[in-house]
């Protein structure tokens, strides 16, 4: 096959004589019908050669699905004309598989004229129309007064809140001195109640640290926290099996 | 009319779109799908006897207030409404082959037209005429194609079985022969 180079002319058509045809299977039925041949017995040579003919000549020689026809037939073609043994009951006729195809989008082709046949007297009746809402309308330009806005901005700016200042005081947790507190109960005692620790009177800040030294000691294995259930009382032993680092 | 018939044609005359009977039936719980169906066929017959520009048409597995035909050339050239597009030749092909085939995953509707089919079938998406049904069992688990109500209302149907049946076709499409003979 020689394919012409494609040029924009070649473009510009290609797109228009692509909407005549839906495919290569319409481009091939249509061939078939103006010949007037029996699609059972497809004079397949004689049909690839006007395919590929319509190709050039509609510069279609760009859609793949197409050129993949093109070569399908070209196929058939030259199966056609290998020599076979007379009487060989083996031969399945190449063409039979496209004639197949042919017969059934010959079929749908039917069918999509019943389809628009139907769509048409359809649309002889009309139903009651659904009119969408019609878009805002823009909103009329600005006229306002100087004074007017000025007003308006101060009753605005007399809206907004007073600050709230914070004063951010630095009250660092004594982690370092409730290890210290803790290693010195340890040292004592085996066993320890987490009253112990904090003292009768303690501040929030004294429980934080003296916590979070308890867990990092634990975490250590220098000791062993237990509690029976929830909210009841911490008891703290000494982990003697491994020693703080 | 009897007083659900009145109602009943009120709500066909507000929607823009067929009703199904179950709809109707929720304007009143006390009506039955019976005494609907009773009511619908009131409001025909009255619409039919009474000289009207419009009939009640069933239409889509609903019912539908429509123009009288003899009326749509004056309406179209006065653009008091417009015709629906009309669908390519491609588009139609594609219905037909997802209309008898549903539900059929892309790759057989290419098979069958024999060019890639996927941006006609996204356009029928859009339009709301096909719609995704299933999946099917094979590789990758393809999306499978159906029809949906407003296809059937776009071409006038009750529903699916109103499709001519293959065999009706000219070009009836049967299995190959066998091959012994008779």
């Amino acid at each position: 096959m020689t394919a012409l180079p494609p040029t924009a002319q070649d473009q510009a058509g290609f797109v228009v004589e692509l909407e005549q045809f839906s495919g290569p299977l319409d481009l091939l039925l249509h061939l078939i019908r103006e010949d007037e041949v029996d699609i059972t017995d497809l004079p397949i040579a004689k049909i690839a050669d006007q395919f590929l003919a319509v190709i050039n000549e509609l510069g279609l020689n760009q859609a793949a699905d197409y050129l993949e026809m093109a070569a399908r037939l070209l196929r058939i073609k030259a199966q056609m004309l290998l020599p076979r043994r007379v009487g060989d009951d083996e031969w399945e006729d190449p063409r039979a598989a496209l004639v197949r195809r042919v017969l059934e989008y010959q079929q749908i082709r039917e069918l999509v004229e019943w389809l628009a046949a139907a769509a048409a007297r359809r649309a002889e009746q009309f139903g009651r129309g659904f009119a969408p809402e019609p878009p805002a309308p823009p909103p009329a330009p600005l006229v306002i007064d100087l004074n007017d806005l000025l007003a308006a901005a101060e009753r605005v700016i007399a809206l907004i809140p007073e600050p709230v200042l914070h004063r951010v005081v630095p009250r660092p947790l004594d982690v370092e001195g409730a290890t210290e507190r803790i290693q010195a109960l340890l040292a004592e005692r085996a066993a320890f109640g987490w009253g112990d620790i904090v003292g009768a009177r303690a501040t929030l800040v004294d429980v934080l640290s003296a916590f979070i030294a308890l867990l990092e000691l634990a975490k250590r294995g220098s000791l062993h926290v237990h509690q029976e259930g929830p909210f009841a009382p911490i008891q703290i032993r000494r982990e003697s099996a491994r020693e703080a680092r | 009319m009897s007083p659900l018939a009145k109602l009943v044609e009120a709500a066909l005359f507000a929607s823009a779109r067929p009703l199904t009977v179950e709809e109707i039936q929720t304007l009143d719980p006390q009506a039955g799908a019976a005494a609907v169906r009773a009511a619908l066929v009131e409001i025909r017959d009255a619409f039919a006897t009474g000289d009207h520009g419009v009939e009640l048409v069933e239409i889509a597995q609903g019912w539908q207030v429509l123009t009288r035909r003899e009326y749509a050339e004056a309406i179209d050239r006065a653009q008091f409404a417009l015709r629906p597009r009309r669908l390519s030749p491609a588009a139609l092909e594609t219905l037909a082959i997802i209309a008898y085939r549903q539900p059929v995953g892309r790759l057989e509707v290419d098979e069958i037209r024999g060019v890639d089919s996927g941006a006609v079938i996204e356009k029928l998406s859009e339009r709301g005429l096909v719609e995704i049904v299933t999946r099917g069992e094979g590789l990758g688990r393809p999306l499978l194609y159906g029809t949906t109500p407003q296809f059937l209302e776009i071409l006038g149907l009750k529903d699916l079985d109103e499709l001519p049946r293959l065999d009706e076709l000219s070009v009836a499409l049967r299995p190959p022969a066998p091959a012994e003979p008779e």
